[in-house]
């Protein structure tokens, strides 16, 4: 498919299967990556299937109950009005996955076509979109979020929209410089030269060649949008509790911590596991994806 | 040199308005009318015009951002605080101390710890100790900062007694924010310098130097490592970048009085002027930081330097 494009005809011939499929085999072959996959395929799923695993529901405040230790009926605990933390942590990797992968599509689509636009008109279009980036860059990122937090308001869209848009630079980067390098190949002058539009020529066979980099950057992007969200619902500007957001239920748990420190501990063990899941399997793409270690 | 350092010092000045320029934009589009919150609830119709007026807000957008531009040029002044209605460049002043303290001993662990756990690893690369400082490092960069803070002062505060939890007077007060902080630093060096330092070992210069017979020692740290420094110097230095930024979390979990929770604090209370002259001045701090590690690059390898003086030449 569109990996084909990465290999020469011939070579691919030889070796009777795709990009695709050799790079996933050689991404199996490391274990500290596959165990970031099933990590993240039990996060996934408990999060897709939350309201079904929980056992209790998230905002269900039961005061009897109120600190009580992790036990056989709340395996997580339950924090100040009873409410299960298991329960609650379940529907928090829904908004933390959420965040995370929203937050990224948005850096993508909107750095990648800036990328794309500044690489393939050059010129002026170039220098005002890259200054521009050059400005976003010289904002710390978790800063950049929390200014545009702090001006949009806080809610699920904005949170999402802030990080995101503090992550753009990186991918106009890269979709820029390798834009750069194709622009002026012959199969892309011959795509010009058949009266392809310049939409379709990026979108079509210029965009796929920076497939691997982006891919590598997106999926530890989305770690860091996770850490970014979480740690602004931890200091008071994402989401607000009663929300059961990871960032936010660890911002309550902060007051509980002298004596009742499993209020904080599986807030923060998730975020940790979810966000070491995503880095090793960022850091096993890249491996599988480089050029230079295939054998 | 000297010329390189002023070049880019020039560069940064239209890279710090249109910063400005964002920012200041983003402060227009904060709701709520800065002179009535600066007049006070209940203040008269008549006398907030008059506030109105004389705080320029009834001006054009564009007059009134070449005014703030003007007030941080001239008198470095960032707006007057909503809060306390005092200048906002003497909060973050007095705020920036505790930052600064905080993120040198946060770079100071990372590091520490670091750079030697990295060299380790690339000498022996593959052992039973590289793969575990690998993993340990895999999972520093993956810890919350928020969260491995209150689990220290879990651990060292209430449990073991042995360091405070808050507070920021004498140094003591500054291991646990400097570890909680440092530690994905300190992660990322380790990550960087082993593969720089690895990338180098490869290298046909480093085998000639092991057939000359110099000891193993001396060829891992005058030959390998002073050729891998670059990558390293630039992690550290986007590291410092980030541990400027990242210390809002650190500070608020310390109760650190730095710029970080005077950020916080504004945020709660919608001191805009605040939140936003403080991001401003972070950046400021960001870009100088990039600068200096540029100028580090040109005095570590003398292909930079070479570089800048041919495009010297080549305009003359």
């Amino acid at each position: 498919m569109i990996a084909a494009m990465f290999l020469p005809q011939k070579r691919q011939e030889e070796k009777k299967y795709s990009f695709t499929r050799d790079t996933l085999k050689r991404l199996s072959r490391n274990r500290l990556a596959m165990a970031g996959v099933v990590i993240l395929a039990i996060l996934i799923l408990g999060a897709v299937f939350a309201p079904w695993i929980a056992p209790y529901d998230y905002a269900e405040q039961n005061i009897e109950e109120a600190y009580m230790s992790p036990c056989l009926k709340h395996p997580f605990g339950t924090d100040e009005f009873g409410r299960d933390i298991f329960s609650r942590i379940l529907l928090g990797a829904r908004l933390s996955l959420v965040i995370g992968f929203i937050a990224v599509a948005i850096a993508i689509v909107v750095g990648g076509l800036l990328g794309a636009v500044a690489g393939y008109f050059q010129k002026a279009v170039d220098n005002v979109i890259m200054r521009f980036i050059d400005i976003l860059m010289s904002i710390p990122q978790l800063l950049l979020a929390i200014a545009i937090t702090a001006t949009l308001g806080s809610s699920l869209i904005n949170l999402m929209i802030a990080v995101g848009v503090a992550a753009i630079p990186g991918y106009s980067r890269i979709v820029r410089a390798s834009v750069l390098s194709v622009r002026d190949q012959e199969f892309v002058e011959a795509a010009r030269a058949v009266g392809t539009s310049d939409f379709k020529i990026i979108m079509k066979h210029i965009l796929p060649n920076c497939l691997a980099p982006i891919i590598v950057k997106a999926t530890l992007d989305v770690a860091i949008c996770i850490l970014s969200a979480a740690g602004m619902s931890f200091i008071g500007i994402g989401l607000q509790p009663p929300s059961p957001e990871w960032g936010a239920m660890l911002a309550d748990a902060r007051y509980y911590i002298r004596d009742f420190s499993y209020m904080a501990l599986f807030p923060g063990l998730c975020i940790a596991l979810t966000i070491f899941s995503l880095n090793v399997l960022g850091d096993g793409l890249r491996d599988a994806l480089d050029p230079k270690l295939r054998d | 040199m000297i010329r390189y350092v002023l070049k880019r010092i020039l560069a940064l000045i239209p890279i710090f308005v249109a910063v400005s320029f964002v920012i200041f934009s983003l402060l227009q589009l904060t709701p709520g009318d800065p002179a009535s919150i600066v007049a006070g609830t209940g203040a008269p119709k008549e006398a907030v015009e008059q506030l109105r007026e004389e705080m320029g807000l009834n001006d054009p957008f564009l007059v009134r951002y070449f005014n703030y531009l003007k007030g941080i040029v001239t008198k470095f002044d960032l707006g007057t605080s909503y809060e306390t209605k005092t200048p906002v460049t003497e909060r973050i002043l007095t705020a920036f101390p505790a930052t600064l303290r905080l993120a040198l001993a946060s770079i100071l662990f990372a590091i520490v710890v670091g750079l030697p756990i990295g060299i380790i690893s690339a000498t022996k690369q593959y052992s039973v100790l590289d793969n575990t400082f690998m993993v340990i490092a895999l999972i520093g960069i993956s810890l919350p900062v928020f969260w491995s803070g209150l689990m220290l002062i879990l651990l060292f505060s209430v449990k073991l007694r042995w360091l405070p939890s808050s507070g920021f007077s004498t140094i003591r007060h500054l291991i646990l924010p400097g570890i909680t902080l440092g530690a994905q630093s300190a992660a990322m060096i380790t990550r960087m310098t082993r593969s720089s330092m690895l990338d180098v070992i490869r290298q046909d210069y480093i085998r000639t130097v092991r057939a000359k017979g110099l000891p193993e020692l001396g060829i891992t740290f005058s030959h390998v490592l002073r050729n891998a420094l670059i990558p390293i110097v630039t992690v550290i230095g986007l590291q410092f970048g980030q541990l400027i930024g990242g210390a809002v979390l650190t500070e608020t979990i310390f109760s650190i009085p730095g710029i970080g929770r005077l950020m916080v604090q504004a945020l709660k209370t919608r001191d805009y002027p605040v939140i936003l002259g403080s991001v401003l001045f972070i950046s400021l701090l960001f870009c100088l930081t990039n600068l200096v590690i540029d100028v580090v690059y040109a005095y570590l390898d003398p292909k930079i330097k070479a570089q800048y003086s041919r495009e010297r030449g080549k305009k003359a």
